[in-house]
């Protein structure tokens, strides 16, 4: 689908930890049906940006809106009913629920709420729809690790979010079951959702993403299609260092 | 078990334990009514420290307040036994809110201690103001009640708080409260107002504990502040919780009747050893089985089940 009005703008985010900057007065928007990517060396601010738009970490400066609702100071639980899910850098699964009620826990509280018959009707389609389907009924124990990363997906989805922000979703794959998970996303991306994704992995941005920024040291540095910066000498010099 | 049969089960055993006072008398009675006691403060109690693990050592907190403020209602206010009962636990109620508030967004070390303090800041301020401006040391708490009355009152308080739970358990609050057990960032970033479920549910223990309080008052007669806010409920509500398992709702019960069996053979044999009893309890209970008789229980059928 193309991508639409704005519905994500990001004007001026600043982060700072004491002394140190984190994000530096970074704007950006995104738009309705894109995939929007933010990538960058270690430590330059992406995670961050993703944990200052979900209300994880409030922000120094700046403002984020969506769809016209100011979230910059939104405790993590307004973000969520306004729209914004997310998954972890590091999978987060709820231990002592069954794969069914974890993704129900997404359904019952989010953007759109649901519950009982409609929210366990509603949390099996999307476990059906990221190949989870035949594991409803076990324990999370019994779950593999791409299976524990569709898992969090199916929860972030099941609030229906006007925006889903992927914090490194494809980290620690091994290259079958990254191919599986570029599909899923790219089947996601198909149906015209929204999405923010942090990423490391370039095969993901280059097939994903339709504009990416890159950060270096909390900056942004380049704006464009993937192709446009992964050329851009300022981002090469950021990944590989000056001749 | 369908919930409608558990339903059924319930209503059978509470009318049965209405029974009791028909049957047993004198010491047997009391042990009841100490036994109803328990199970309402400890069953409420692990609604809130079950799913957020959250140690609360404030039931005598409250449990004294609601006793003292019948005492001091009826003593020194002329007021009648049924104003201060239900005043008390509304008292509660606004305070627990308040310190939920302040504590709850702490993690779960800094709550225990904060609410174990609390209890004794309580006393000592109780006993203050009762020294200072209302003059007498001691609060009598005359009522035409006996034995009977009080364990019935009890019996309908635990029911209520069965119900509660019930409810609570089939609620999205009740939801709310699993997931921010297993993990409060994802509970946060799934839209729960994590504070707030909190709260609300320390709120109810704190009603509870107090209207508990209250009932059990004309059982004292005679009440000072250090009788009530007694450090030593707090940890006993916890220790028959926590050896009954705090995963189901009826878990609490079956380490209640046990423990204050024992804790009555314990006082009435060797008075002096009632602490060292306490903390031995409380080691045991944490080494050996951590999640409870039901936990055990679940576990052995779980073993010997070939799935």
């Amino acid at each position: 689908m193309t991508p639409g009005r704005t519905i994500l703008e990001v004007q001026g985010l600043t982060k700072r930890f004491g002394g140190l900057i984190a994000v530096n007065d970074l704007s950006f928007d995104v738009r309705e049906h894109e995939v929007m990517g933010i990538i960058g060396p270690n430590g330059s601010g992406k995670s961050t940006t993703i944990n200052l738009i979900s209300g994880a970490l409030p922000a120094t400066s700046g403002s984020i809106v969506l769809e016209g609702q100011d979230l910059t100071a939104a405790r993590p639980h307004e973000t969520a009913r306004f729209g914004v899910s997310r998954t972890f850098q590091l999978v987060r699964i709820l231990p002592a629920l069954t794969v069914l009620e974890n993704a129900v826990a997404g359904a019952v509280f989010g953007h759109k709420r649901r519950w009982g018959a409609e929210a366990a009707g509603f949390a099996s389609g999307l476990l059906e729809r990221v190949g989870l389907a035949e594991k409803a009924a076990q324990p999370v124990s019994s779950l593999t690790y791409i299976d524990q990363k569709r898992l969090e997906l199916a929860r972030a989805l099941a609030g229906e979010p006007e925006i889903l922000l992927l914090d490194e979703w494809l980290a620690g794959l091994n290259p079958s079951e990254l191919q599986i998970g570029i599909d899923l996303i790219a089947a996601l991306r198909a149906e015209g959702r929204t999405i923010v994704l942090v990423e490391h992995v370039m095969d993901a941005i280059r097939s994903l993403c339709d504009r990416c920024i890159v950060m270096n040291s909390g900056t942004k540095i380049a704006e464009g299609t993937p192709t446009e910066v992964l050329s851009d000498p300022h981002v090469i010099e950021a990944y590989l260092g000056t001749e | 078990m369908s919930e409608r049969l558990k339903l059924a089960l319930g209503v059978l055993i509470a009318l049965a334990a209405a029974f009791v006072p028909l049957i047993a008398d004198g010491y047997w009675l009391s042990i009841a009514v100490t036994i109803m006691m328990y199970t309402a403060l400890s069953t409420s109690w692990a609604l809130f420290s079950g799913p957020t693990h959250y140690i609360a050592l404030s039931t005598g907190a409250f449990y004294g307040i609601g006793g003292y403020l019948v005492a001091t209602g009826m003593s020194d206010f002329e007021a009648s036994f049924w104003t201060m009962a239900a005043i008390a636990p509304l008292v509660a109620i606004i305070l627990a809110g308040a310190i939920g508030a302040a504590t709850l967004r702490l993690s779960g070390v800094y709550f225990v201690i904060f609410t174990l303090g609390l209890a004794e800041m309580i006393r000592n301020l109780v006993s203050w103001v009762q020294n200072n401006f209302l003059g007498a040391r001691g609060l009598y708490v005359l009522t035409d009640f006996d034995e009977r009355h009080i364990y019935w009152m009890l019996l309908a308080v635990t029911v209520a708080v069965f119900l509660f739970g019930w409810l609570l358990g089939r609620s999205r609050t009740g939801f709310a409260l699993r997931i921010l057990g297993n993990d409060e960032e994802v509970a946060r970033h799934v839209g729960i107002d994590t504070a707030r479920t909190k709260i609300l549910l320390f709120m109810s223990t704190g009603f509870f504990a107090a209207l508990v309080g209250a009932i059990v008052a004309p059982r004292y007669y005679y009440i000072e502040p250090n009788v009530v806010f007694s450090p030593e409920l707090s940890f006993l509500v916890v220790i028959m919780a926590l050896l009954g398992g705090t995963r189901h709702l009826w878990g609490p019960l079956l380490g209640v009747v046990p423990f204050t069996m024992l804790w009555e053979a314990v006082s009435a044999a060797a008075p002096n050893a009632t602490t060292m009893v306490l903390g031995a309890a409380f080691l045991m209970i944490v080494y050996l089985i951590p999640d409870g008789i039901t936990g055990l229980a679940a576990k052995l059928i779980r073993t010997r089940s070939p799935s």
